[in-house]
């Protein structure tokens, strides 16, 4: 096949009718759902309207919000340390070994994701695995309530989003030159200073890539909140599910996803700008 | 990495060696207690499948898992068609455009549950009747996009010359395809093949919302959810762990057929 702009365009065309139908225009519609009023019995009443997205500041809403933001925060920090750390032993194994471990630490983000939730109830719940340890080891009275806690979300959030992180800091680790950190030991650099001034700036564009997905992931799940949190930590993705499936509020339900766009948007585009001033400095590095 | 001591290397084997437990001990826990006679978590009363002959008298499951089935077989075939077509367009395009590779990519980044009211909101203002066909369709949007990337990295070190070739000696661009590309991109176009399949299988949100009302379209992980809110049972722990049977076996075949479709 030789390059033919016609023939690559009838090659696209059918994929990108598919996308166009079923995701641009539905969000498309999402977006023009959150300027229209709510209907009395729950319909969608066509007159304009900024309420919805004035609704956004309401100090209940935004309260969720916050909420969400912290949580999602929390488990992005957590997952960014232990997978920096796991990416940075991975690529200081042996060459030939890197492949496997790498595909080892991925593989379960590509499987079931209520699975691996389910997981965490079986080990957390009052019967579970760590309340019997503790009472192997002695431990007795009322076993700890460790299920339906914000630490129960925020373990599943790092649990299931962890080989994404692994993943992103990995690509930047590997491709690490060791005679940088060489030359800064032999320069006289501790090996903590060699990290924090040479490795971690080097690398930080990977840590900025998984960081955006696990607090955009996080911060619009409902399923971990729902089945780990037991309810009572409403997230955003909680409260757009409501509006949809109970509070039969849409045009709300929509503004809400907007914002989770937005926040998205935001976020992908402060780490794109700042990959490129990343390659930016390298560059410089490479010419001087 | 430069010459490593004693110490650092064995500080690293640890963290490797921590972060591992705990990505798979509770997945191990879950397989063991599948397998526990008595069932309850409490204690070990003797090894025994007969949970998983529970599932088999399961109506509700087993009809779940053939809506699975359904579901995953045919947005993998769709998607796959569309996605290889639209990673060769792609890839044979002089011309580059960013709103073309963001379009493309969209479907892989865009949070599920937006998604998911999205294509709801659509299909009941368009008053089209919801079941597997609306979750199959959906499925689609996501999994094209998948088997494109793949398709698509394939595409990246693929050596036109020899298609070229082809066509000088005469052959028409269908055959071409057919006896030249075709054969050479198979490999990556089965894993994404088995990859749209595992995320199809496994996909809950997108399902649950363009499912339409009544059980007749209830998929696993639909049924998964609802038997995980009664709390944990023998028989979810049995469920639980065929699936990821057959997700980790699907992707550790993808990713021996096609290097870097899950990791590089």
């Amino acid at each position: 096949m030789t390059p033919s702009n016609a023939r690559s365009t009838a090659l696209m065309a059918p994929a990108l009718a598919w996308l166009t139908a079923l995701m641009v225009v539905p969000c498309g519609l999402i977006l023009a759902l959150g300027f229209f009023r709510r209907g009395i019995y729950g319909g969608i009443e066509y007159t304009f309207t900024l309420e919805n997205f004035g609704l956004l500041l309401d100090p209940l809403y935004a309260g969720i919000f916050l909420t969400s933001a912290r949580i999602a925060g929390t488990a992005t920090l957590i997952a960014v340390v232990i997978g920096y750390a796991a990416a940075y032993a991975i690529a200081a194994a042996p060459r030939h070994r890197q492949p496997f471990l790498l595909f080892l630490a991925v593989l379960p983000f590509w499987s079931n994701y209520l699975i691996r939730t389910y997981a965490w109830i079986v080990l957390l719940n009052r019967e579970g695995l760590i309340t019997q340890g503790l009472r192997m080891i002695g431990y007795e009275g009322e076993p700890p309530s460790l299920l339906y806690t914000e630490g129960a979300v925020i373990t599943g959030l790092v649990y299931n989003y962890l080989p994404f992180v692994i993943l992103a800091c990995y690509a930047p680790l590997s491709r690490l030159n060791p005679e940088m950190a060489e030359a800064s030991r032999d320069l006289g650099a501790s090996p903590f200073t060699t990290f924090r001034r040479v490795i971690l700036p080097m690398t930080l564009h990977g840590i900025a890539a998984g960081a955006v997905f696990v607090f955009v992931l996080s911060i619009g799940n409902f399923i971990t909140p729902a089945l780990l949190g037991g309810g009572r930590f409403q997230m955003i993705g909680n409260l757009v599910y409501a509006q949809f499936l109970t509070a039969n509020d849409w045009p709300f339900g929509a503004a809400l996803s907007m914002a989770l766009i937005a926040i998205m948007m935001g976020l992908l585009t402060l780490q794109a700008m700042a990959a490129e001033r990343g390659s930016g400095d390298r560059r410089e590095v490479a010419d001087g | 990495m430069a010459e490593r001591s004693p110490a650092t290397r064995r500080g690293l084997r640890f963290v490797l060696g921590g972060v591992f437990a705990f990505l798979y001990l509770p997945i191990a826990v879950l397989v063991a207690l599948s397998f526990n006679e008595g069932g309850m978590p409490t204690a070990w009363t003797g090894f025994s499948a007969k949970w998983y002959g529970a599932l088999l008298s399961n109506g509700d499951i087993l009809s779940a898992a053939g809506n699975t089935l359904i579901v995953g077989t045919v947005s993998t075939l769709v998607a796959t068609v569309l996605g290889t077509l639209l990673a060769l367009g792609i890839e044979t395009r002089r011309r580059k455009g960013r709103a073309l590779e963001a379009l493309v990519f969209a479907p892989m980044i865009i949070p599920d549950i937006v998604l998911a009211i999205a294509l709801l909101s659509f299909f009941s203002l368009l008053k089209v009747p919801m079941g597997l066909h609306t979750i199959v369709v959906s499925h689609v949007v996501f999994n094209l996009a998948f088997v494109s990337a793949v398709v698509r990295a394939r595409l990246k070190t693929f050596d036109w010359s020899v298609t070229e070739a082809s066509l000088d000696l005469g052959a028409s661009a269908f055959t071409t395809f057919r006896r030249v590309t075709l054969p050479l991109i198979l490999p990556a176009v089965i894993a994404g093949a088995l990859l749209a399949f595992t995320l199809s299988v496994d996909e809950f949100i997108i399902a649950f919302f363009t499912a339409g009302a009544g059980r007749a379209s209830t998929t696993l992980p639909m049924q998964i959810f609802a038997m995980i809110r009664f709390g944990v049972t023998p028989e979810i722990n049995a469920l639980a762990t065929i699936v990821m049977l057959v997700s980790v076996s699907a992707l550790t075949l993808a990713q021996r057929l096609n290097k870097g479709v899950i990791a590089p």
